[in-house]
């Protein structure tokens, strides 16, 4: 067997078997046993990292194992590998967010009455997602879909005692089942396109076949691109099917972190950067559309929550709508790079404010005061002295995200931004001019809500002294995690060998070369985007250095040194009914109850009424009715007429025949032979004998 | 004078069987059958069949008809006078059918064509009988003989007492 | 007398009264005298076609009505077993009283 095989077999099955021993030995081995899921973790972790040291230090990978599955008749599918270096590279950054988040957790849930089954889940995810990144196909990836679908519910459920929790989870799973059925259609659409559902057969089929075939079939190929991207928009929580992230939020704050923030949200950027080659210009527009949009609507929303862990969770579904949108204007490479270094400054984020849920939590429980809530950030503040080193990381994590220079952030974002430049200027439509507009407003955005979250966190009076005395720095398996990860939010550990924080080039570009869009569009060709890049390079930085700068002096002002009166800034914006909008998540929920729940119900009544009303009472209950006045007459003539007349009469008539003829029936043998010679007689008069 | 002698004979055969079945008394009954049994006799003689009326005779009356009053007078303590018979209840029926059954078998009687053939009656048949029964039918007469033998023996079986 | 057809008519006669007295009586012994008539009804008639059926040669006719009388013989003999048994069983010798099978 192939060495690159075992170790594919081992990322894969390791997680599975941490899944199978805490989920059926997990009480039996008690709370210990979790550090065995910890190691597995870390081993994958390794095994995947080496891997991908071996593909930056020598020649890349592509390498496609596969069997067959099994085949009817000329129907067949198999199961495989798809190892090349961008698979790699997402499996690093899983294998590291979950086995930090393991490690993480042992602390964090200590004491938790599901503390194995809590771990088992994890092992589950972490298999199913890399599932998802070593598929070689979009039908395996499609079951893996599902089953890391399946194991965030259950991980977000894991406090399902709580109401919002269970609801929460439910609501996950619903929301993502929409995208997935989108997804499966695609799936059919693109298999009956293509011929093919392995990526590699996708790709060839499309590029061989691109000059003739698609000619005609350019249309469906888009609908098939937009259905796939559907099951990406669920996933990575893209408008209009981002509302289950925030409820999301309801689980362990660690699972937040891997799931909802660094790996499963991002399957769905990687499936689409997968799916890349094949998409046609009008799907990856609409891919594009989406993103943006998302983009600002996350981050505008993101500004008024208090939630701590809800700011971040919007701030999650703007940056995936980054990443979506640079993937649907060409810059996939660029928006693979986002979802690398997002996932480690938001996975460092999210541990964050995770570790200070819990020092306030505990806070909280040494005052019993079980009614506070320990995420809103209005109950926080000044607790940078408490906690320096969640202070220090967290601050590391919000200048990564904002896109400060010297952080990965920055890198990435420029990226993407310089992808949305270049695309304005190659596209002369007005509405090109969007894309840059929407991803700038988003970074300035973003760069203000970050800092509004520290400051109001970890700056100023503390809302409760109390409450302040009590909280404590996390411990060292929590703060462990939390500077590895600041430290992998430095852009150097993206561009080593090169050290220049404004460049991008490095080991992580090189090892990732730009892929090539098949459908043949002239704008989306490699070389040609690569100059537009180039040259928008320049502006993109100055551009996106202002506007990080200008969020963040904007947050200065108005959380730290509070030189605005924040109540008449609030007053102003609710009077223009912008802050209602954003405080309420711009009424997306409330819209979806306006406009798909309440007319289903309404619909649901209608129906009910059709069903009842008129086909149950009126119909049937009239049919049945009416026959039973039939069957009132019918039987009336049936026991008057038939009954008592015909079938008794004969009745009778046989009785009394039988009264007469019992008679010849005696037993009396002499009686018997005078019959029996009547009998005879009768016999020989009638054949005329006699 | 014959012709006279064999319409008598028949007279009383057909009067005494009559009686046989009419009368009440088992007695009187019994005397009646050994008048039929007589003139039955009596009509054999005039069939030249006179071996058969002297086997009429000897075993018929001597025989059988004993047996009969033996009968009668055991299963009636009272030998005589009581022994009253009565008749089923369905007399009506039993004389329609009979007299029906008697009207066919006499319009049945003239309605044939008997075929008659014409040959000298047998002046004495005890001989012929004899060598008969001792060649030709001697298997008849053997399995004859095992049946009366067996008769005897079932009959002195059935009526012996259960406690003797 | 010299006639078959009387014979025959003197057979008819004594047939009818016979199967007559078998259908009436009640009394087993003189059910049995009906049997009795009967089967010299039926001698009459085998001895009758034998004198007018030209058969002189071994006399078939004389020689069934022989064996007929034996089983007469026979027959009544086992007959009035019969009856002395029913009579000590039942107390009776009407044949309608014992009818301890009767349905």
């Amino acid at each position: 067997m192939d060495i690159r095989l075992q170790f594919a077999l081992l990322i894969l099955l390791l997680p599975l078997a941490s899944f199978v021993l805490q989920i059926f030995f997990g009480k039996r081995l008690g709370p210990r046993a979790v550090w065995i899921s910890v190691a597995t973790a870390f081993f994958t972790l390794f095994l995947a990292g080496s891997m991908l040291l071996s593909v930056a230090l020598g020649a890349p990978m592509e390498y496609y194992p596969e069997a067959e599955w099994f085949s009817l008749g000329e129907f067949g599918l198999t199961v495989g590998f798809g190892l090349d270096n961008l698979a790699l590279a997402m499996l690093v950054v899983v294998a590291l967010i979950s086995a930090l988040v393991h490690l993480y957790s042992v602390e964090y849930m200590r004491g938790d009455i599901r503390y194995n089954r809590y771990f088992g889940y994890l092992g589950l995810f972490t298999f199913s997602m890399n599932g998802i990144v070593l598929a070689h196909s979009l039908i395996m990836m499609y079951m893996f879909w599902e089953l890391v679908g399946l194991s965030s519910y259950l991980l977000i459920g894991h406090w399902f005692e709580k109401e919002s929790a269970a609801n929460a989870s439910k609501k996950a799973f619903l929301v993502n089942r929409v995208g997935d059925i989108g997804m499966f259609i695609g799936i059919m659409i693109i298999w009956y396109v293509t011929g093919d559902v392995t990526f590699q057969g996708m790709y060839d089929n499309v590029n061989v076949d691109k000059a003739n075939m698609f000619a005609g079939q350019m249309g469906l190929l888009s609908v098939a691109g937009g259905l796939i991207f559907m099951g990406a928009v669920g996933k990575s929580a893209q408008f209009p099917l981002h509302i289950w992230l925030p409820d999301a939020m309801e689980g362990p704050t660690p699972v937040s972190a891997l799931i909802h923030a660094a790996t499963m949200v991002a399957a769905g950027v990687y499936l689409t950067v997968r799916l890349f080659p094949v998409l046609t210009p009008d799907a990856l527009l609409f891919v594009a559309s989406i993103g943006a949009i998302t983009a600002l609507l996350g981050a505008l929303t993101a500004m008024t929550q208090f939630d701590i862990k809800r700011v971040l969770a919007y701030s999650t579904i703007s940056q995936l709508g980054y990443m979506i949108m640079a993937v649907g204007l060409g810059a996939q490479q660029a928006a693979f790079f986002h979802l690398s270094t997002h996932a480690m400054f938001k996975g460092l984020l999210f541990l964050c404010s995770g570790s200070v849920i819990h020092a306030l939590h505990h806070a909280l429980a040494h005052k019993n005061d079980h009614e506070t809530d320990p995420q809103d950030m209005r109950n926080m503040g000044g607790l940078a002295g408490k906690m320096p080193i969640t202070y220090a990381t967290m601050f590391i994590g919000a200048l990564a995200i904002s896109g400060v220079p010297l952080f990965s952030g920055f890198l990435s974002k420029d990226a993407i931004l310089a992808g949305t430049l270049a695309f304005a200027q190659e596209n002369p439509a007005w509405w090109a001019n969007l894309f840059p507009i929407a991803g700038f407003a988003a970074a300035a955005i973003t760069a203000f809500y970050m800092f509004r979250l520290i400051f109001m966190t970890f700056h100023g009076k503390p809302a409760d002294a109390a409450v302040h005395e009590h909280v404590h720095e996390s411990p060292l398996v929590m703060t462990g995690p939390l500077v590895l990860l600041a430290a992998l939010s430095f852009a150097m550990f993206f561009t080593l060998p090169q050290v220049n924080p404004l460049d991008s080039e490095g080991w992580f570009t090189q090892a990732l070369p730009q892929a090539i869009n098949l459908t043949g569009h002239e704008s989306l060709d490699v070389e040609h985007l690569e100059h537009g890049w180039h040259d928008a390079h320049d502006s993109a930085v100055r551009l996106s250095l202002g506007v990080a700068g200008g969020g963040i002096a904007l947050a200065v002002l108005f959380y730290l040194l509070k030189l605005v009166n924040m109540a008449a800034l609030a007053g102003a914006m609710k009077r223009i009914g912008f802050y209602q909008l954003s405080f309420n998540k711009f009424y997306v929920d409330e819209i979806y109850n306006a406009l798909i729940y309440r007319p289903f119900l309404w619909l649901t009544r209608v129906i009910t009424w059709i069903d009842w009303t008129f086909w149950d009472q009126w119909f049937i209950d009239g049919i049945g009715r009416n026959t039973v006045r039939a069957s009132n007459r019918s039987g009336w003539l049936d026991f008057v007429w038939l009954d008592q007349f015909l079938i008794d009469g004969i009745g009778r008539l046989t009785q009394r025949l039988g009264h007469t003829g019992r008679k010849l029936q005696g037993g009396k043998v002499q009686n018997y032979l005078v019959w029996a010679v009547a009998g005879a007689m009768l016999v020989f008069f009638i054949s005329g004998s006699m | 004078m014959a012709a006279l002698g064999f319409n008598l004979i028949a007279a009383m055969v057909i009067f005494t069987a009559f009686w046989v079945v009419t009368t009440s008394k088992l007695i009187h009954a019994a005397v009646a059958l050994m008048g039929t049994l007589f003139g039955v006799a009596g009509l054999y003689v005039y069939l030249y069949a006179d071996f058969l009326a002297a086997t009429q005779v000897i075993i018929y009356v001597g025989g059988i008809l004993v047996l009969i009053i033996f009968g009668v007078m055991l299963t009636h303590r009272v030998s005589g006078i009581d022994t009253l018979q009565t008749n089923m209840p369905n007399r009506p029926a039993a004389a329609v059918v009979v007299f029906l059954l008697f009207m066919g078998l006499t319009a049945l009687l003239f309605r044939t064509p008997w075929h008659m053939a014409d040959a000298a009656p047998v002046v004495s048949t005890v001989e012929i009988i004899g060598a008969a029964l001792l060649t030709r039918y001697l298997l008849h007469f053997e399995v004859a003989s095992v049946l009366l033998l067996v008769a005897l023996l079932g009959a002195a079986y059935l009526a012996r007492r259960e406690d003797g | 007398m010299d006639s078959l057809q009387s014979y025959l008519f003197i057979s008819i006669v004594l047939f009818c009264l016979g199967l007559y007295g078998v259908m009436t009586r009640r009394n087993g012994v003189a059910i049995l005298m009906g049997v009795e008539l009967i089967l010299n009804a039926a001698n009459i008639n085998f001895v009758a076609f034998n004198r007018f059926g030209g058969m002189t040669q071994a006399l078939p006719g004389h020689i069934f009505a022989l064996f007929v009388i034996v089983m007469a013989a026979a027959e009544a003999a086992v007959a009035l077993a019969i009856i002395i048994n029913l009579y000590k069983t039942f107390s009776t010798v009407n044949v309608d009283e014992a009818h301890e099978l009767q349905g």
